[in-house]
């Protein structure tokens, strides 16, 4: 079987997760590899998980990736990490944001927000402030590049950047892991 | 050779570019909607006569039959053309589809149905391969973006050849897959000429007869020439003893499962299908397994065909195939050593997707949560179908696009009959009124339904990604076209002005009190239209800087008044027992929950 390493994504709709796949996707087939990456965004614009999947090697059939099989999961908010574990490859590797954003059903007083949970775990996690790097630099929208220069760091990859994104947040990045 | 990495999607537009498409038409719907979005930019801008070169004509067009109904109309006017739908999409467009398909085309016509396993994004899972066969469709369906840009090509070919539309049937994961595609040229052709020939265009009984044979005559044809076709396409691996018949996203998944242990024959004409080739395929193998996410589709013609046994298995009917679910039904064990899955006590809270901040959707919904026992809320198809969910909890009912103003008309005569008194408010969006809410809404009006009925204007049919729609003042190529007034329209079915309200649905008072006299009024429709844009629009992000709302700490006495509005930007600190905007990036400021609060403690700041 084709061995491929797999990327799991997962942010807060708005947060920029499908356009740091798709920087990335398009670094790895300048690199030579075969590339496929999913993007599927449930039902609303903004609020709701998003999860991206890209996945890289010599030849990559299916798209998407199931559980367990995921060689990182990159999360853009603490509590999307941990909703993504399951699909973790054992010895994977998570890289997170530090950021929290209370779901409604946090905000509505229901559910309880997991502030906790990377103390818990023996996972292999990396934790980022991407959002507060980003925040310092002038512009918190661009904690999705600062993501970006640290996944470029831990697989290796180099990323040409396109002059309209903020080279400074994606160094910031790559300097974080 | 130029590569790229596209999506399904971008593909299919980028191919059927360039296979010279001229009229291309659709209302949009997901995992649809970016085909049309890609033609629009590749159209010519601004509009330049289609005489004068070898031009694209991109459209939204109101609904998916008049979508069809342009493409067809192009197609037999002889310009190459192509719409494409979201799975539910073509049981609107049904009609012109499965009589189109007797009267055949001229120029090649395209049909591209993208359906939804798994239900990411849509209200049931249908499987349209299903339609192929009975509105005589040709149907090819790729696998990854390569092929949705060498299939829609092909399609274009087959529809000409054998003159009838062809169905692309996409799915999810294909259409939202980003995979590398080499791209071509886009080669110019030649209008064919239009000639009018009613004995195939006008379906007459005494036509449609005989074109109804002349329709299975070029199936029959089809389905002998699918044997050589490259677009179906055998993988023989060394030493296996099971053959696996699959087509789409399926196939991927397949090659996921089992690798080279098994050889394959990948169809990509899955309508007609070809019986000698599975025939042929199948006797080299001990075992057939046919792998197909959704129904039993191509299982009774290998069922028919195969010279060998077929391996039922339990379908995949509900829910996205992937490598796992077909590893368990055949028996196949994991291949790779060490995968677990991940274990660990905490678990995250929900994240439901939910109306955004500033949104217009919220005020009506907030309002009308507050007649409680006053009212029965039927909703539709947009954003607002979120104003279900707490803390609004705003309709019962929600099926399909229009019925929003049109299942109140039941319902109410059904609670007459109960003695039940409450209103029914049905609700529908500005883009989903010009669909097919407006037929409704005439319904009611000569009727005389006893039902209010609200349009929630937000100038955009925001739901699945902000596309103009007659309501807008541009269209999809970018230029400017006549805006159809709602309000007119709603006035010339000759329902009384003073029935109609329009209202801005953040001012409460103003919203609440458009909903009191709706409920009041004893007989007849009211027709409530809350006029007030998306907040996720270009110019409103614009207009609106940085102006957001801020809670004074000092004032706010910790009472979750504002907390009812459920705005994912406020959020209340339990220990300080304070309110505070969490979210300023994304809190436009409207105010709402500034409204709710007793003691003045929240402002809008710049
Ligand atoms: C028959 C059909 N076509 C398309 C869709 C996809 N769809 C869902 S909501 C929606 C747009 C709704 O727009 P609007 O009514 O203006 O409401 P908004 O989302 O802007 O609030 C569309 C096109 C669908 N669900 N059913």
């Amino acid at each position: 079987m084709a061995k491929t390493t797999n990327l799991l994504f997962t942010g807060v709709g708005g947060q920029g997760t499908i356009l740091t796949t798709k920087l990335l996707s398009n670094a790895l087939v300048d690199a030579g590899y075969d590339v496929k990456m999913s993007e599927i965004h449930g039902m609303a614009q903004r609020g709701g998980t998003v999860n991206t999947q890209l996945k890289y090697g010599d030849k990559v059939y299916a798209p998407n990736i199931g559980e367990g099989e995921a060689d990182y999961v990159i999360a853009f908010e603490k509590a999307e990490a941990l909703r993504a574990l399951p699909y973790l490859k054992d010895g994977g590797v998570v890289l997170t944001d530090e950021r929290e954003i209370y779901s409604m059903p946090v905000l509505l007083g229901q559910a309880e927000y997991p502030h906790g949970w990377l103390k818990e775990t023996e996972y292999n996690v990396k934790v980022i402030p991407a959002y507060e790097i980003a925040e310092k630099l002038g512009s918190a929208r661009d904690s999705n590049i600062v993501m970006l220069g640290a996944v470029s760091k831990l697989l290796g990859i180099a990323v040409t950047l396109p002059p309209k994104f903020n080279a400074k947040a994606f160094d910031a990045g790559r300097e974080a892991v | 050779m130029q590569k790229q990495i596209l999506s399904g999607n971008e593909a299919v537009a980028r191919g059927a570019w360039e296979a010279g498409v001229r009229v291309a038409a659709a209302y949009p719907g997901t995992p649809s909607t970016e085909i049309l979005e890609n033609l629009g930019a590749l159209a010519a801008s601004p509009p330049a006569a289609l005489s004068e070169g070898d031009n694209l004509y991109a459209t939204w067009a109101n609904n998916e039959a008049i979508a069809t109904e342009i493409a067809f109309g192009a197609a037999v006017g002889g310009s190459r053309s192509l719409t494409a739908m979201k799975h539910v999409g073509m049981n609107v467009a049904a009609d012109p589809i499965f009589s189109g398909a007797y009267a055949g085309i001229n120029a090649g016509m395209v049909i591209i149905s993208c359906d939804d396993p798994g239900c990411y994004s849509s209200q049931n899972e249908q499987d349209n391969r299903l339609y192929a066969a009975h509105a005589k469709l040709i149907m090819l369906e790729p696998s990854d973006s390569q092929e949705c840009l060498d299939f829609v090509k092909a399609a274009f070919e087959l529809s000409e050849q054998f003159d009838l539309p062809v169905l692309l049937r996409m799915t999810t994961r294909v259409c939202h897959s980003k995979s590398v595609v080499t791209l071509g040229e886009r080669k110019a052709r030649a209008v064919k000429t239009y000639n009018g020939d009613w004995t195939k265009y006008v379906v007459l009984p005494v036509n449609a007869r005989r074109r109804h044979i002349i329709v299975e005559e070029n199936l029959a044809k089809l389905r002998e020439a699918s044997y050589s076709s490259t677009l179906n396409r055998a993988e023989n691996n060394p030493d296996t003893k099971i053959g696996v018949i699959t087509s789409g996203m399926s196939y991927q998944h397949a090659k996921e499962a089992f690798g080279d242990t098994v050889s394959y024959l990948k169809l990509g004409i899955t309508y007609p299908i070809c019986t000698k080739l599975i025939a042929d395929f199948s006797e080299k193998f001990e075992e057939i397994y046919v792998v197909e996410e959704g129904e039993p589709y191509i299982l009774p013609s290998v069922q028919l065909s195969a010279t060998v046994p077929v391996v039922i298995n339990e379908p995949f009917i509900q829910g996205e195939l992937d490598a796992e679910r077909i590893r368990a039904a055949f028996g196949v064990a994991i291949v790779e050593s060490g995968v677990r899955k991940a274990e660990i006590t905490t678990s995250a809270p929900g994240r439901p997707p939910v109306l955004c901040a500033g949104c217009p959707h919220r005020g009506f919904f907030y309002a009308l949560s507050n007649r409680n026992g006053k009212y029965v809320g039927v909703g539709d198809i947009g954003c607002y179908t979120l104003g279900v969910n707490a803390p609004f909890n705003g309709m019962d009912i929600c099926i399909c696009m229009g019925s929003g103003f049109s299942i109140p008309i039941g319902l109410s005569k059904a609670l007459e009959a109960q003695g039940d008194t409450r209103k029914v408010f049905g609700m529908l969006g500005d883009s989903t009124f010009f669909h097919s809410g407006f037929n409704s809404l005439v319904d009611a009006v000569h009727q005389k339904a006893n039902v209010c009925l609200v349009v929630l204007d937000n100038s955009i049919t925001a739901m699945t990604g902000h596309q103009e729609n007659s309501g807008t003042e541009k269209n999809l190529m970018g230029y400017e076209v006549p805006k159809v007034s709602i309000e007119q329209m709603i006035l010339s079915t000759g329902l009384p002005k003073e029935r109609l309200l329009i209202v801005n649905p953040i001012d409460q008072k103003q919203m609440g009190a458009a909903i009191d006299t709706a409920i009041s009024n004893e007989s007849g429709v009211t027709v409530i239209i809350t006029k007030y844009p998306c907040a996720l629009l270009k110019d409103v992000i614009k207009a609106r800087g940085t102006t957001h709302c801020e809670v004074d700490p000092e004032k706010c006495v910790g009472c979750k008044s504002c907390m009812k509005v459920a705005c994912p930007s406020l959020a209340f600190d339990a220990s300080k027992k304070k309110a505070y905007v969490a979210d300023t990036a994304n809190c436009t400021g409207c105010g709402l929950c500034a409204q709710m609060c007793k003691v003045g403690a929240i402002k809008e700041v710049k």
